[in-house]
């Protein structure tokens, strides 16, 4: 074993290469694995949110879902009472409308009963009056009588 | 193994001159005293070589690193990184991404790729470098069986240990410590607490290097023999081929297992070095 200036330039050497190392080679492969493990690590936090995200939005959808089934019941509920009450206003004015053409229609009848009435009593008191006059003619001064006369006929 | 005899070498190949080639250093002198003054060119050539290798490969992938899909490269690289990470995460709990972390990656990375060196058949690095330099030019391909290596290694953390001390305690806290712990802050214990903390200080270092050292060296040694036994006739050489081949498999667990256990040391000992007493 002889100690001798080898020693020293192994040392140098040693020196030399743990400098590149520490300066050229540690540095880069760190950066690079740390930046990587970020990565994964916020791919991660990322598919979680992910995860828990579309959980609620299939709440959030069902929930909806419900909602609208509700509603759509509610509004067929609805949709159905409005039509029986239209079916039951229909009937009610279909029968108000009835009476009341029933009741115009009477009335109509009253006034032709009337009106004949009318005739046939003007008619009766011409007819009698007719025949008064057929039987007075000669005694019955129309002139003198016809207030009389038309008196009598108003009394018809 | 005295670099200076390899310099006589054997013309004639005898098992001592085999394994004295194989564990004789390409030692140039750097003035013309040498002793300290010498490189060994082999070791320094095969781990500047190598760091430049591995983490040159580790940054092509960084540089274009991404963070979405990674491709297979990157896939790799990050498994590793994050495999360094991790341990570096439990031993330490401080800011680990500004120095610690990387340099347990360059750590676990260079000492690795220097240690698989053993997986390369001795003979053929010797006959490579033979058809380059000559017979008698000696390379040794394991740098982390140098104990050159190991010890630049663990006195770099040990340096870098009493820097993190004194610069998280300040240097105060530092000294402080060194004579206040473990025993206590009486004054009769001080002594015994320097006494302590200086054995510490001295084994660390020791005890990091050489259990690298010795692994790698002992693994080495029994490559030669295996190499010395193929060397005796057609028998040998069966059996040296199915025994390397086992040491072989074996040795992928030590040399894995060494390079983690010198990372994690180089860890401990700065964490250790950030904690205060």
């Amino acid at each position: 074993m002889n100690i001798n200036f080898t020693l020293i330039a192994q040392a140098i050497a040693f020196a030399v290469l743990i400098w590149f190392t520490v300066k050229f080679v540690w540095p880069p492969l760190l950066n690079a694995i740390e930046t990587r493990q970020k990565e994964i690590a916020d791919g991660l936090a990322a598919a979680h949110e992910g995860r828990s995200a579309l959980e609620v939005a299939a709440k959030k959808s069902e929930f909806t879902l419900n909602e609208a089934k509700q509603k759509a019941s509610e509004i067929i509920g609805q949709a159905e009472k409005r039509g029986s009450q239209i079916v039951e206003e229909a009937k009610g004015n279909a029968k108000v409308e009835g009476e009341r053409i029933l009741a115009g229609a009477k009335a109509e009848i009253d006034q032709e009963v009337n009106r004949a009435k009318e005739g046939l009593r003007s008619q009766v008191s011409a007819l009698a009056i007719a025949g008064a006059e057929k039987i007075l003619r000669k005694e019955i001064d129309a002139k003198a009588h016809s207030e009389m006369l038309s008196k009598l006929a108003a009394e018809l | 193994m005295a670099t200076e005899h390899a310099d006589n070498a054997q013309q004639v190949l005898t098992p001592s001159g085999y394994i004295e080639h194989h564990l004789s250093f390409n030692a140039q002198p750097m003035t013309d005293g040498a002793g300290f003054w010498t490189l060994h060119v082999d070791t320094f050539v095969m781990s500047v070589a190598l760091g430049l290798l591995v983490m040159g490969l580790v940054w092509l992938v960084a540089r274009k690193a991404t963070s979405g899909v990674p491709s297979k490269g990157q896939a790799f690289v990050e498994l590793v990184f994050g495999f360094i990470d991790d341990q570096v995460k439990n031993i330490f709990h401080g800011n680990r991404h500004s120095f610690i972390a990387p340099t347990a990656l360059t750590v676990f990375l260079w000492v690795f790729a220097m240690n698989s060196m053993d997986f390369l058949p001795v003979d053929w690095v010797a006959g490579i470098v033979s058809f380059f330099g000559g017979e008698h030019a000696k390379w040794r391909a394991v740098p982390t069986s140098d104990i050159n290596t190991t010890f630049a290694l663990a006195l770099s953390v040990w340096i870098l240990m009493i820097f993190f001390s004194i610069k998280v305690k300040g240097l105060g806290g530092w000294v402080h410590e060194l004579f206040c712990s473990p025993f206590g802050s009486k004054v009769w214990v001080w002594p015994a607490n320097f006494l302590f903390n200086l054995i510490e200080y001295v084994s660390k270092p020791l005890s990091h290097s050489l259990r690298l050292f010795g692994n790698m060296y002992a693994g080495e040694v029994i490559f030669l023999l295996l190499g010395l036994w193929a060397a005796t006739g057609v028998s040998g050489t069966i059996f040296g081929a199915i025994l390397g081949a086992g040491w072989s498999i074996f040795h992928i667990l030590i040399v894995a297992l060494q390079a983690f256990i010198f990372m994690m040391l180089t860890v401990v000992y700065l964490a250790m070095a950030h904690e205060s007493h």
